[in-house]
């Protein structure tokens, strides 16, 4: 297969950047999006150009690694993320725009690479369970209920990519940190702190530059993970009970 | 003279005891000089994570160090399956003991007796550690932690988290990292990597690393170094891995003293998805626990191969593992599985786009306990399958094929796990010590944060309590030699300018390993291998092609100095598969099989752990051992019929 790429180019972090035009020739169908990169990539070393910086590593779509934004859609069109992809699914002759991610607060290291350390500091916000290794009670001591575990891990499938900033008009992490406060604050263990996580997280979020949500669910649409937008609403509340808790504790 | 022995440092007494022992007789450090010291670790998966962050919450300051932009995507997170425990809790007959001897029989009694007991004994605290952290595990209706079964045993001893059992488990090492990076005491260098050891009067006293996205080269200090940088697969090109997967870190240690161990001993895994041509970057797993449920076959005659898997009748279909090993079926372990699917391809049985892959049914399984059953337990593999292949494992069987997965082999360590580099210490996939020649499923996860939270953490103290946090400056001239080496060897990476690409070498030496060794090895075809590997070399510094500069974020820079130490690991790796003329677990050369086709052992002259050392770039390296001693466990064959 041929297909006409629109590359999104950009030095560095400090610099501007524009689309280029690239040519994707003889590509088999079961490529995946990113192998047909490497492909022309292995093309623009050999003329001497350098080649396209995009991020990847498990390429199996659980490290949350890849994020390319896709004729528009973060992740490319269908359910799933850039590394699971493939090529069949274009048809011979398409034209293909390839960008970053594109939200304020992943501002752009290098062509199609951005710098999602802020999802980094959102987790060091609350987003754990303080307990001391070695400290457990035995695993089977507290039951959990299949339907709590289950709905629990829903949210925990989370793989941090940030399409879900990305698709949001408001670039939100809401679904993200909802996440996080839904799996944690579902199970017992993570109960006690759960008001505190969820204060932390969100005054993070609002900190680093993340907009608010707006309920486009736009977020939910991309996920590769399917955490479900539900999370959002169970977040606000979640939220306005802490805060009012909070203010009674001060006042106390 | 005599070539030296390696002294494992096993404590003394009967084998249940030891680690209690060693606990209990260890040094501490005293919680108020903790802070004084300063100790690097080297990579943020299971192993790496979880040692970071306990180093945290007892007060040493810690500098962890990975190559992606967030400690949440280590490749541990790509573990599927489960994680072993002895936990028993299916009251199946399950114990330590038995876990220990089936990790043992599993490694084909080539892991070191003391240190597979202890693995076994930690098991049950890491199923605590993760169900109180959140680590959201399958439950049973009842509250109760669910169970499944893996290769190699006859319980049912597997914990998961639905497919991404591996995901789930670092997400959890990752919010305790997170939470000793807001307190402080872990200071975090995602998209940094380690180019090389600094060794100072003997010991290991830093790192020198390259900031991926400016290109500086910089020296880190510190009172030990810990390594925990996962395996070498990516040697073979293809492989389960993630594209970043390297050996740099583990080989420069190697290159600067410290032994490697081991090294032809690698993991193919049975169930990957199939290559499907030469623009492939990498190979999917399928998670072993599919196994479960799922029945391999292939048709019996070879004319068959081309048919619609539908249309052969069951009397027409080899379940070559129930027939071979009716008490394991095809829950064998997985060395014994990937040769046999070898074995059946060989004799032209095999299906799909050139005849390399065999089938995994599932019909059985959705008759029996419906589709949304087998959905609820596999969907997200069902997916991606689907994905990949663009086939409806629901209807029709999965086609798939064996993939390198795992390296057993790894840097030497003593039962502290520190390397013979006094200071230097390797966990997780990266040392060598505990699953021999094969590991069985469900048991690295298991071994990783047994390393990070319940060993490494003791068995450090012995190391730093005589020193009281005198460790040297970055100013040293080790550090500057050492900086000059790595700046220089970057030099010399993009000066050559020659006209082949980085991947074009990294697909010549992964094939070449994968047809000399991998499945099946012999002494012709590795003597061949390693000659070609010296030719590999000289044309790879000749006539690389590396884009761009140093002072950038350069993905082909990156993968050239990665590729330059597989090719003269790859060697290696060859090297030690010649030295041992037996066959054991996943190192299987051709020329000593027993008349059923099984791997023949040796252990007369071979029950040893081959060590490597060293001698300088382009010398042949030394070889040194570690005898092997059992006390408890009687060797025999290994026997899944
Ligand atoms: C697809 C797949 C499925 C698996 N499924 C299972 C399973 O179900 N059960 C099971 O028990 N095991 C499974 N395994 C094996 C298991 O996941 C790994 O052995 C284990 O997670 C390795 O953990 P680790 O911490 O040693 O290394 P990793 O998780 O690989 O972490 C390595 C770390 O080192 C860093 N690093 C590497 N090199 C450098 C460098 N030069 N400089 C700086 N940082 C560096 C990386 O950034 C990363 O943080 C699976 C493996 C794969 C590939
Ligand atoms: S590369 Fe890991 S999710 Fe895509």
């Amino acid at each position: 297969m041929n297909f006409h790429l629109k590359v999104w180019r950009q030095e560095n972090g400090q610099s501007g950047g524009q689309f280029r035009d690239y040519e994707a020739r003889d590509i088999p169908a079961e490529a995946s999006f990113l192998e047909m990169l490497d492909i022309v990539n292995e093309g623009l070393v050999l003329r001497g150009e350098e080649p396209v910086a995009f991020d990847h590593d498990c390429r199996e779509g659980i490290c949350g690694m890849c994020s390319l934004t896709i004729n528009g859609i973060p992740h490319g069109k269908g359910r799933g993320t850039t590394c699971q992809l493939y090529m069949r699914k274009f048809s011979d002759g398409d034209t293909i725009y390839i960008e970053p991610f594109r939200v304020g607060a992943f501002p752009v290291v290098k062509d199609l690479v951005v710098n999602r350390t802020a999802f980094d500091r959102i987790i060091s916000a609350g987003g754990f369970i303080s307990e001391r290794c070695g400290a457990a009670q035995d695993a089977n001591d507290t039951p959990i209920g299949k339907t709590v575990a289950d709905y629990a891990m829903d949210a925990a499938a989370c793989i941090g990519c940030g399409a879900c900033a990305a698709a949001c008009p408001n670039g939100s992490a809401m679904l993200f940190v909802a996440g996080k406060v839904g799996h944690l604050g579902l199970l017992p263990q993570g109960k006690p702190e759960a008001g505190r996580r969820v204060r932390g997280m969100v005054a993070k979020m609002d900190d680093e530059g993340f907009g608010n949500c707006s309920n486009f669910y736009e977020c939910e649409a991309v996920c590769p993970a399917g955490v479900p937008a539900a999370f959002i609403a169970k977040m606000n509340r979640d939220y306005a009970m802490a805060s009012v808790s909070n203010a009674v504790e001060a006042t106390a | 003279m005599s070539k030296p022995i390696l002294d494992a440092k096993i404590p003394p007494g009967p084998l249940a005891h030891k680690w209690t022992s060693y606990k209990a007789t260890s040094k501490l450090v005293n919680p108020a000089n903790k802070r004084r010291y300063e100790i690097i670790v080297v990579g943020s998966g299971l192993a790496g994570g979880s040692a970071a962050a306990v180093f945290g919450e007892q007060g040493y300051n810690v500098k962890c160090f990975c190559y992606q932009d967030s400690p949440r995507r280590a490749h541990s997170i790509a573990a599927q399956g489960g994680i072993n425990a002895a936990k028993n809790y299916q009251n199946d007959g399950d114990s330590v003991a038995r876990l220990f001897h089936d990790t043992i029989k599993g490694g084909d009694f080539r892991s070191r007796e003391a240190n597979v007991y202890r693995l076994a004994e930690v098991s049950n605290s890491i199923i605590d550690q993760c169900v109180a952290q959140g680590v959201p595990f399958a439950r049973e209706y009842g509250g109760m932690l669910a169970n499944r079964s893996f290769g190699g045993a006859q319980v049912s001893r597997t914990f998961y988290a639905r497919g991404q059992t591996g995901q789930q488990l670092l997400l959890g090492v990752y919010s305790e990292l997170s939470r000793q990076i807001a307190a402080g005491t872990v200071k975090m260098h995602p998209r940094t990597e380690m180019l090389d050891l600094v060794i100072v009067d003997g010991h290991a006293k830093g790192i020198v690393v390259r900031d991926m996205v400016t290109g500086e080269i910089a020296s880190h200090a510190a009172d030990a170094v810990v390594l925990a940088t996962g395996g070498y697969g990516n040697a073979f090109y293809l492989s389960t891995n993630a594209a970043g997967c390297n050996v740099t870190a583990t080989y420069r240690a190697y290159r600067r003293g410290a032994l490697f161990a081991n090294p032809c001993y690698t993991q193919i895994h049975p169930t990957c998805i199939p290559v499907s041509g030469s623009y492939q970057s990498k190979l999917t797993l399928m998670s072993e626990s599919l196994r479960n449920d799922g029945r391999v076959w292939v048709p019996k005659k070879k004319e068959d191969c081309g048919k619609n898997p539908a249309d052969i009748p069951e009397e027409a279909r080899d379940y070559y593992l129930e027939r071979k090993y009716p008490s394991y079926g095809n829950l064998a372990p997985r060395d014994i599985s990937s040769r046999s699917a070898k074995e059946v391809c060989d004799e032209g049985r095999g299906v799909g786009p050139g005849g390399l892959g065999v089938y995994m049914d599932f019909s059985d399984a959705i008759n029996r306990l419906g589709e949304a059953t087998i959905r609820e337990r596999y969907g997200n593999l069902f997916e991606m399958y689907e994905n990949i292949t663009g086939e409806n494992a629901y209807k029709t069987p999965m086609r798939i094929f064996p993939a390198v997965h795992y390296t057993m082999g790894g840097l030497w360590v003593d039962y502290g796990l520190m390397s013979n580099v006094p200071g230097l210490f390797v966990i997780g996939e990266a040392n060598f010590s505990d699953h021999g020649a094969n590991r069985l499923g469900a048991s690295a996860l298991m071994q990783g944060l047994a390393d990070g939270y319940f060993v490494l953490p003791y068995t450090i103290g012995n190391y730093l309590a005589p020193l009281r946090g005198t460790r040297p400056d970055v100013g040293r001239p080790e550090f500057k030699q050492t900086e000059a080496e790595v700046r220089d060897r970057i030099q010399r990476l993009l000066s050559v300018k020659g006209d082949r690409t980085v991947d074009s070498f990294h697909r010549e030496i992964g094939l070449l390993l994968w047809d000399a060794c991998g499945m099946a090895r012999t002494k012709e075809g590795l003597e061949k291998a390693i000659k070609r590997f010296d030719e590999i070399r000289e044309e790879f510094w000749k006539n690389v092609r590396v884009a761009g500069d140093n002072e950038e974020l350069n993905q082909s820079l990156e993968k050239a100095g990665r590729v330059a130490d597989f090719i003269d690991f790859g060697q290696l790796m060859c090297r030690d598969a010649l030295n041992r003329n037996e066959s054991c677990g996943g190192h299987f050369r051709s020329e000593y099989q027993t008349p059923e086709g099984e791997a023949q052992r040796n252990d007369d002259d071979y029950f040893y752990v081959a060590a490597w050392q060293h001698t300088g770039d382009g010398n042949v390296p030394e070889m040194i051992k570690e005898p092997l001693h059992y006390e408890t466990v009687q060797l025999a064959t290994r026997s899944y019929k």
